[in-house]
């Protein structure tokens, strides 16, 4: 039997990608972040994942509003390193895991009944690749884990409510553990936290938000994701609707804390928090 | 089924499907920024680019001045106008501090860690 061996809620900002692609990542303003990330490493490489799920939204480069699906998952062999409108970032393919990514969909769509958009090409950008990079160094040619891309729609409203990202988590959980392989899974729920990118309230944080999201993360989730988009927004800015993925990440993990960190230099507080089991 | 979004936020834009509606033709150009060719276009002739997207003038002098809140209240949705913003050399940060009515450098007084861009 598969299983979920962690969860991670994590922020993915765009600029640590330029970050990381130049080797800035001990600058001074920087270095707080990539630190906090060391011992996530060192217990990353003691829970062995196979393969990681992301939680994640893309901005407007792979999927347009054209055509903009609620939650969408790939299935395919690779996913290419997307162009989000700033050039491609010198990153290896991702390598997918098409056996266990089309057992969730089965499952969640027949199952579970989440009707799911299913992606056989998928370029994924910052939002799925920041977290990658925080998580797992890549070499030259590859990455050390397989990843699986949950895109979910947090920018154009409607949105998915918050409990209803919370049942995805519950669902995908219970979805990865009746895969008959033995793959060991860790969930990543991307994004935020508190920041706003437009109007006169850009720039806008709430630290004190942030801090209150995690711990209500780690000690009563179900009651958190009774949270309104608007509530969100109020408190914490327009672009902070992004954390509802990372009750997605929390359905899926049950077990106890195991990291936690915040730093908030600019205009996004970035937060990192782990479960185990 | 309670309200996710249930009124006005000071100074906040809601992305939802009435601004996506109204912002379609600025946001099809946008998305077409996402290849390296159409960002040469754009650079070469941005004139002839937002005709081929049929603009209105209103929304091509928005885009000429650079005009980011304005963008934004013409239905541009914020990622949407971070590739217009690399295109024409206009950063997040640069955006912010126009929205924001200040200078870049008044912007970034206000940050606790302004190195971190």
């Amino acid at each position: 039997m598969a299983r979920i061996v962690g969860g991670i809620g994590l922020s993915h900002v765009p600029s640590v990608g330029p970050v990381v692609d130049r080797n800035r990542t001990q600058e001074p303003a920087w270095k707080p972040l990539f630190d906090a990330y060391v011992p996530v490493r060192e217990w990353l490489a003691r829970m062995k994942p196979d393969v990681a799920i992301v939680v994640y939204n893309d901005h407007v480069a792979d999927f347009t509003f054209d055509k903009y699906p609620t939650f969408a998952l790939g299935v395919a062999e690779t996913y290419a390193i997307g162009d989000e409108g700033f050039g491609t970032r010198p990153l290896p393919t991702v390598v997918g895991d098409e056996e266990l990514s089309t057992h969730l969909a089965e499952a969640l769509v027949y199952e579970h009944e989440f009707d799911l958009t299913i992606c056989q090409e998928l370029a994924v950008e910052h939002g799925f690749l920041v977290p990658m990079n925080l998580c797992f160094p890549h070499s030259e040619n590859s990455w050390p884990v397989k990843a699986i891309p949950l895109q979910v729609n947090v920018i154009q409203h409607p949105l998915p409510t918050a409990r209803r990202c919370f049942r995805l988590g519950q669902a995908l959980r219970s979805a990865v553990e009746s895969f008959h392989g033995d793959s060991r899974v860790v969930v990543l729920g991307t994004g935020g936290m508190s920041h706003q990118l437009q109007g006169k309230r850009f720039g806008f944080m709430n630290e004190k938000f942030d801090h209150w999201f995690m711990d209500e993360l780690e000690r009563d989730p179900a009651g958190l994701s009774g949270i309104t988009h608007q509530k969100i927004m109020e408190d914490a800015g327009a672009e902070a609707v992004e954390l509802i993925m990372w009750l997605t990440m929390r359905g899926a993990a049950h077990g106890k804390r195991v990291h936690r960190h915040y730093y908030a230099p600019m205009t996004t507080g970035m937060g990192l928090i782990t479960f185990e089991g | 089924m309670g309200r996710q979004v249930s009124g006005p936020i000071p100074d906040t834009s809601v992305f939802d499907l009435r601004l996506s509606r109204r912002g379609r033709r600025l946001n099809r150009l946008c998305e077409a920024l996402c290849s390296p060719k159409e960002r040469d276009a754009f650079k070469r002739d941005e004139e002839a680019f937002m005709s081929r997207f049929r603009l209105t003038e209103a929304e091509k002098t928005l885009i000429r001045e650079r005009d980011f809140q304005g963008l934004i209240e013409a239905g541009m949705n914020i990622y949407s106008m971070l590739k217009v913003g690399s295109a024409t050399g206009n950063g997040l940060y640069k955006m912010g501090a126009q929205m924001r009515g200040e200078t870049y450098e008044q912007f970034l007084a206000t940050r606790k860690i302004s190195g971190a861009t």
